[in-house]
């Protein structure tokens, strides 16, 4: 559900000084005038409202940053804690929405175009389609055949690990499941807890489970499950948990009251010898070891499909329905997707990368490189299992769901059988 | 065939319009339109935004038959009502009783007692979490146990019971001990003469003289039970062995999941639950009354 963390301490104040802050900066400019544009001039556009879930600090600059260099608007931000915005994000869209928002791409957005809570953007993207691949339009496409989504910035996820201790102890990244479960097991012997794992959060379980999915049905498998198409009592569905239980003796125990970032500092104090998890898990890892971060994806189950997809969800901005300054929000987005604005973004943020194509690469550290590069080699991008399918079957039937399956991996049959008939409930 | 007498004045009427009016008006629209719109909504699908479709009690079959945080929930909430009912609570009389007692540095005690209560329950939650986590909290790290007391869905909605209550003991305690400093003396000191030792004084006089403080304890530990929100969202936002029912609607309802007639449902569910105790509790005030 979030990916960025808004769960730590630290942040959940910045979340709060960004809540209560922003306003008062605003306040500061003139009793609720729209601020003007930093650049001096309003253009010609009048003002934009945006409405930015960005709430942590460093996405919270990045579009500052960014939003300083566009100069046709006057631009005000309300920013949201991030949690906060999610949930409220129905409420929000059918009241008065800013004219744009920060959204995800994929089933998420699809959902809330199809309810007409979005304004259609293809003549937008007939300026801007050229920056982008054609993995990025469809993530942006409606089940229309319009677009209404501008891709901004994403992460995929995979396998971290640390360089020293792999090199230590002279492992090597695995090629097949197999490889996997070997090199788990040696882990064990030369006492590391082999694969980090946390599910306190509710979320952290769905990565493992669209991954060990994609590997063994295959991408177009795992989006029509996603879509509710296939049945959860499907043998290829069975399969990937009876795979997964098979790992699960090599997770790390009790992840059902750890978080993503206990998790992740287990990594980075080598104590754990590999973590599945997005690109943000460097945000555990102090400055000084990032340069040790490295990953591999996961490795290969089906030879049918290889490593051919992975997740990797896209994070980018659209209009609403009821944005009084439409003109002025398209020219917003236009400016977003530069590839000048992306830039700004994996600048600040080590883990992101631009979605679009253009962007100047040659400033990324080494982990981004490598993370353009996996993205780049996968023929079909997920977006996250609470992306690629509707918000209330990924919150109320799956996430209680993966977290049984974690408490009692051997309960598989009955479990299927009741995330199918909720989802018959759900998807009628 | 005699005048019609008036009987009341158009000042009368104005005053009984405005203060009744008032009054009917706050209540139909703050609680028994949301009530009645809660039945109603029970019985649709509805996702908040498209039309709302009539499903008839659909959703109660779903949530009865094929949702499983359901009867979680409902076990949670009795197992809560009986924690606190059958254990914080007489723990906090008892403790009332002893520091009536004027023991040395019962201020102390009562002080250390009580100070949970100003916390808020989402506070109490924080503070089970530096407990109780199985990775750096106090419990494990001093016992050398490596429970995972906050995952293990067996054991978590005990800690956190435990956890409610240490906030609730204090509350109830001080009630008792305002309404125990309220017993007249004269009633023990009767007592001890007709030969009652202090068991026999406590139950057989004090005890029924604390009656009113009773109603109010009994009542505050329903509500705390029926409302338990705060402590199980802050630990791990009501999931995996802590449902409760109020969370169940704010996940189904408020988040961005929307199912707004299922989560409705959920609602009626809880309302019934809470009427049921409000009904006892209403008749046993007016049997007596008459």
């Amino acid at each position: 559900m979030h990916r960025r963390p808004p769960i730590s301490r630290r942040n959940l104040l910045l979340g709060a000084a960004a809540t209560f802050g922003v306003p008062a900066v605003l306040a500061g400019c003139g009793s609720g005038a729209p601020s003007p544009a930093p650049s001096g001039s309003g253009g010609g556009l009048g003002t934009v409202t945006i409405g930015s879930n960005a709430s942590d600090e460093i996405p919270k600059k990045t579009l500052d940053t960014v939003l300083k260099g566009f100069t046709q608007a006057a631009t005000r931000i309300n920013t949201v804690d991030h949690n906060t915005f999610q949930e409220n994000i129905n409420r929000y869209l059918r009241g008065t929405p800013d004219d744009v928002f920060t959204w995800f791409a994929g089933y998420r957005m699809r959902f809330f175009a199809e309810q007409g809570l979005a304004t259609d953007i293809s003549d937008v993207w007939q300026e801007i389609g050229g920056g982008y691949t054609q993995a990025f339009k469809d993530q942006s496409t409606g089940a229309d055949g319009k677009q209404y989504f501008v891709p901004f910035t994403y992460y995929p996820w995979a396998v971290f690990y640390r360089k020293s201790v792999w090199a230590d102890k002279g492992y090597e990244p695995p090629a097949t499941l197999d490889e996997l479960t070997a090199l788990a097991g040696r882990m064990r012997a030369d006492g590391l807890i082999p694969i980090a794992f946390a599910d306190k959060d509710g979320w952290p379980a769905m990565g493992t489970f669209d991954i060990l999915n994609l590997r063994t049905n295959g991408y177009d498998f795992h989006i029509s499950l996603m879509a509710g198409q296939e049945s959860w009592t499907d043998p290829r569905v069975r399969q990937v948990f009876d795979t997964w239980r098979g790992l699960m003796e090599y997770h790390q125990p009790a992840a059902l009251g750890r978080t993503w970032q206990e998790a992740g500092q287990s990594l980075a104090q080598k104590k754990t010898g590999m973590y599945l998890l997005g690109m943000f898990v460097a945000q555990q890892f102090p400055e000084a070891d990032l340069d040790d971060l490295d990953f591999f994806t996961f490795p290969e189950i089906n030879p049918a499909y290889g490593t051919d997809s992975i997740d990797a969800p896209v994070d980018g901005y659209m209009i609403s329905a009821k944005a009084r300054n439409v003109d002025g929000a398209k020219a917003v987005l236009k400016h977003l997707a530069q590839p000048s604005s992306q830039d700004i973004a994996t600048k600040l943020d080590p883990g992101t990368l631009a979605a679009g194509s253009g962007a100047d690469t040659s400033g990324y550290s080494a982990l981004q490189k490598r993370g353009a590069e996996l993205v780049s080699k996968a023929t079909h991008i997920a977006q996250f299992l609470d992306r690629d399918t509707r918000p209330d079957f990924a919150s109320t039937v799956m996430i209680p769901s993966l977290q049984s399956f974690v408490g009692e991996p051997a309960e598989i049959d009955s479990l299927l059988s009741s995330i199918e008939k909720q989802k018959a409930n759900i998807f009628r | 065939m005699g005048v019609k007498t008036r009987r009341y004045s158009a000042r009368d009427v104005t005053v009984l319009v405005a203060g009744l009016g008032v009054a009917v008006a706050v209540n139909v629209s703050l609680i028994w339109g949301p009530t009645l719109a809660s039945i109603v909504l029970s019985g649709t699908g509805w996702n908040g935004i498209g039309p709302i479709e009539w499903v008839g009690l659909d959703n109660y079959h779903d949530l009865a038959a094929e949702y499983p945080p359901f009867w979680s929930a409902v076990r949670n909430n009795v197992l809560w009502l009986a924690f606190l009912g059958l254990v914080a609570t007489p723990f906090g009389l008892f403790c009332a009783v002893l520091l009536d007692r004027r023991l040395r540095w019962s201020r102390v005690y009562q002080s250390a007692l009580y100070t949970p209560v100003v916390l808020s329950l989402a506070v109490v939650g924080f503070i089970a979490q530096l407990v109780y986590s199985s990775d750096y909290g106090v419990l494990n790290a001093v016992t050398g146990l490596s429970v995972d007391w906050l995952g293990d869905s067996s054991v978590n909605i005990w800690v956190v019971m435990v956890a409610a209550g240490w906030r609730h003991v204090g509350y109830v305690m001080i009630i008792y001990l305002a309404g125990l400093k309220a017993v007249d003396p004269a009633l023990k000191e009767a007592a001890a003469i007709d030969g009652a030792n202090e068991r026999q004084a406590f139950f057989g006089v004090v005890f029924p003289t604390l009656r009113p403080v009773n109603v109010i304890v009994l009542v505050i530990t329903v509500i705390e039970a029926l409302r338990a929100f705060d402590v199980v969202y802050a630990v791990n936002k009501g999931r995996n062995g802590l449902e409760l029912l109020s969370v169940l609607v704010t996940e189904n309802i408020v988040g961005e999941a929307s199912r707004i007639g299922f989560g409705s449902a959920i609602a009626v569910v809880l309302l019934v639950l809470s009427m049921g105790f409000i009904v006892a509790y209403l008749s046993q005030l007016f049997r007596e009354e008459r």
